[in-house]
């Protein structure tokens, strides 16, 4: 029956798209329309194919969709750094943007695929993947509903798809990090909310007495960005046969949402999130118990407290009112210590095991992305400081801060989860190499340093040279002069982009050989069976 | 998975296995610096404005203010150069280089003007940017419009073949490529206005020098070098403004180029229009 219904929906979802191709206002939404008949068409056929065939009974943990999204995770990281890297050699050598590439290749188009592709798609994929595999193992149940997870699944990379294609073909919010336009934004509030429903589900039918930590995390990420994702979004759509739409704020109101959406996708995404991802593979590579259960409560509810209020430090000496700044910059500087509660429970649960940092490649991943962790967050505090933005506000500064945060933090953690998680999900001995993971290791590590040093370098400097007034108060450089003065840092960043990316592409070998050539693990029986 | 050697007892939670959690108390530097924070951030919301109430917010006891704050920095130097900048604005363009302090203010003042709306077009550097992209270069002694500093000043305040002021000075080269001139003639008479720069072109010098003669001096001159009355310039002296190609050359001959440079009287005062002329004319090239 339930197959006969998903056959009426795919159907009905590829007639109404195949309609709206005819209508199409604009080129994004003719092709997303044309995307949309070509996924219902494949998820009609995929469905067909299937029905009458006996179901493979349902048995142990649901870990297919964690195997296909590990994979995703590597794909994803490498086509965001290669972006990243482009586009890096873009700022240096502006002739890159091609003429003939105008309109769709141009550093404008290729500047929210790199971010999206970073934050949304590797990030992402890998915050799903990993709180799939989290909640089931520390939880000992499978996860609340097959057919859900493989909708969230897979309706989250279709989200991905549609932006993607939405930045490059012109369709956008202009809104940083919301560029998608409404039809994207409601899609993701359906899988969002399915993503919600299916974790919440499993954790109700827990067979453990107590919630992990790493669950608490991973919960207030869905929740608050759910609530995040649909306000900064409220916008009312010019047709229903075009991409564009029109914001329901308008004028500071809008700015002010923006930047309350924008710090917290940092806050609950990058930081929530990949704090529940830590919060399991660090003890988990480490075999060592937590540092502190105390810590870890009190620093989990100060921070999603106070993150929520931070976001107007983005908005220092622009039309927002004093008083919202203020409070902005009050609430960030407060945060420091339960931000830095979470790197102090990741390093301390090696106390006891620091040798494992000479032998074991991957608790070093771990470490230093934790390492990142504490630099961010405490850099970020810092320059939310009015002083202190006032000369890092729309500097470089903040693209190297982001960076440490994205490149060492999220991404360091995501590689350790990666090479924990190949092996275990293959059922492999361990994983190919722990050599080229430790060629990975120093080759992103030299990455950031390069990428982090030349962006402060060029930050201050032009922060310093935009301020320049001469004894009569004349500003003493033009614009144009302190960007060709950022040129030589420019440069390096760039390098420290490819040494990054050589670093991932390696890691994309190593785990692909060992999926392929990697001896099989022992037989073992799973200790606790899950919950039906 | 090792006992811990400080005998903290765990918590008694395990799940996965072997995923435990440690039973110690928050690091005491860890919460005396949160609090610190928190003590630090009440202090800072009495101190400045924050708390939003119902008819506004808190103003702090400090009475901060951002834009007080800017405003007074603004009005500091502007007081301090009250004096020199209105008799710079009362002063005839000619007379700012014998006065020393007002010729120093003034280029300071006008670089920084021309850093902030001329170097888009014509280089931070004042070069044009590069050559034949319709900028013209202000460091050398070609003037289109005249390169006195009276001539600058008129340039600045009224623009050039803009819309918005009537005063704007103003000329438009035919486009020769509409019914004036063939093919042939066009591409002679590129190769003669080429030789003159001591450059070849593919066309025939002798008789492009006959087209010249019959089109082209009544505001090029009969030497071709130009004339600042009318913003006809010197063809003769190897620089070019839309590019010393052929190629280019020959679309301006059939086009006829337009530049446009606005009129910054809407934008600026008369000192600081002064200023940019006497910046502009003390940069090497002024006559």
């Amino acid at each position: 029956m339930w197959d006969y219904l998903k056959l009426v929906i795919f159907g009905l979802i590829a007639i109404l798209a195949a309609i709206a191709t005819t209508y199409a206002r604009d080129l994004a939404y003719l092709v997303h329309a044309i995307l949309v008949v070509a996924i219902a068409a494949a998820g009609f056929i995929i469905t067909l194919r299937k029905m009458g065939h006996e179901k493979a009974p349902k048995s142990g943990y649901l870990d297919a969709p964690i195997r296909i999204g590990v994979a995703l995770t590597a794909f994803w990281g490498v086509v965001g750094f290669l972006v990243g890297t482009y586009i890096a050699f873009m700022l240096a050598f502006p002739q890159l943007n091609f003429a003939w590439a105008e309109g769709i290749l141009n550093f404008g188009r290729l500047r929210p695929l790199h971010t999206s592709a970073v934050i949304f798609a590797f990030g992402g994929t890998a915050l799903i993947t990993s709180s799939f595999y989290v909640v089931q193992r520390t939880t000992g149940a499978r996860l609340w509903s097959d057919g859900l997870a493989w909708f969230v699944f897979w309706g989250y990379q279709i989200v991905i798809l549609l932006a993607a294609t939405g930045y490059i073909l012109g369709s956008t919010q202009g809104k940083e990090y919301a560029e998608p336009e409404w039809y994207t934004d409601l899609w993701l509030t359906i899988v969002w909310v399915g993503y919600l429903l299916l974790f919440m589900g499993t954790l109700m039918k827990r067979k453990e007495p107590h919630i992990y930590v790493a669950n608490w995390f991973y919960l207030s990420f869905i929740i608050t960005i759910a609530m995040l994702h649909v306000v900064n979004n409220l916008s009312i759509p010019v047709s229903i046969f075009g991409s564009k739409s029109v914001q329901v704020f308008a004028g500071v109101q809008d700015a002010m949402t923006q930047w309350w959406y924008g710090h917290n996708a940092v806050g609950f995404f990058l930081t929530a999130g990949f704090l529940g991802m830590m919060y399991y593979f660090i003890p988990k590579q480490a075999e060592r118990p937590v540092f502190s259960y105390k810590l870890s409560i009190i620093h989990f509810w100060a921070l999603i407290f106070l993150y929520i209020w931070a976001g107007p430090h983005h908005l220092h000496y622009t039309a927002l009112p004093d008083w919202a700044s203020t409070l902005g910059m009050v609430f960030s500087v407060v945060l420091w210590m339960p931000s830095w509660g979470g790197m102090i429970n990741g390093l301390m649960t090696l106390s006891g095991a620091w040798d494992k940092l000479r032998t074991d490649p991957i608790i070093r991943m771990m470490v230093i992305s934790v390492g990142f962790y504490g630099m961010s967050t405490f850099e970020g505090p810092m320059m939310s400081i009015k002083a202190v933005n006032s000369l890092s506000h729309y500097t470089d500064w903040t693209i190297g801060h982001v960076h440490s945060g994205a490149l060492g933090w999220n991404g360091m953690i995501t590689f350790g989860m990666l090479y924990f998680l190949f092996p275990k999900l293959w059922n492999k001995a361990g994983l190919y190499s722990l050599k080229l993971v430790s060629w990975h290791f120093w080759l992103a590590t030299i990455g950031i340093v390069l990428y982090a040093a030349s962006m402060w370098v060029t930050g201050i400097m032009e922060g310093l040279m935009w301020r320049e007034v001469d004894a009569q108060g004349f500003l003493v450089n033009s614009f144009a002069d302190t960007v060709a003065a950022k040129f030589p840092m420019y440069l390096v960043r760039g390098f420290g982009g490819i040494l990054y990316l050589s670093g991932a592409l390696i890691m994309a070998y190593n785990l692909w050989m060992t999926v392929r050539k990697a001896p099989l693990a022992e037989a073992t029986t799973p200790a606790a069976a899950p919950a039906e | 998975m090792s006992d811990n050697k400080d005998q903290v007892e765990t918590t008694g939670h395990v799940w996965d296995e072997d995923l435990k959690e440690f039973n110690n108390p928050l690091p005491r530097w860890w919460i005396w610096t949160f609090y610190a924070t928190i003590i630090w951030g009440i202090g800072y919301t009495i101190a400045y404005p924050a708390w939003p109430l119902i008819n506004g917010a808190t103003r702090g006891v400090l009475g901060y203010s951002t834009r007080t704050e800017v405003a007074d920095e603004i009005n500091r130097f502007e007081e301090m150069n009250a004096g020199v900048k209105a008799e710079l604005a009362a002063m005839d363009v000619t007379e700012i280089a014998s006065n020393e302090a007002v010729a120093n203010y003034a280029i300071q003042s006008g670089r920084a003007t021309f850093a902030t709306y001329c170097s888009q077009c014509h280089g931070s550097g004042a070069n044009g940017i590069e050559e034949g992209n319709g900028y013209p270069n202000l460091l050398d002694d070609e003037w289109l419009w005249g390169g006195d500093i009276e001539a600058i000043t008129y340039t600045v305040t009224h623009g050039i073949r803009n819309e918005e002021d009537p005063d704007a000075r103003y000329s438009q080269m035919p486009a020769f490529g509409d019914d004036y001139l063939s093919d042939d003639e066009i591409t002679n008479v590129v190769a003669y206005v080429m030789s003159l720069s001591g450059l070849e072109g593919s066309g025939d010098v002798a008789e492009g020098e006959t087209v010249f003669a019959d089109n082209c001096t009544a505001c090029h001159g009969e030497n071709a070098e130009g004339d600042p009355d009318q913003g006809a310039p010197n063809l003769s002296d190897a620089i070019w403004l839309h590019g010393s190609s052929e190629a280019a050359i020959e679309t301006s001959v059939r086009q006829g180029p337009f530049g446009v440079m606005p009129n910054w009287n809407s934008r600026l005062d008369e000192a600081e229009i002064k200023a940019v002329a006497a910046y502009v004319h003390q940069l090497g090239g002024g006559q």
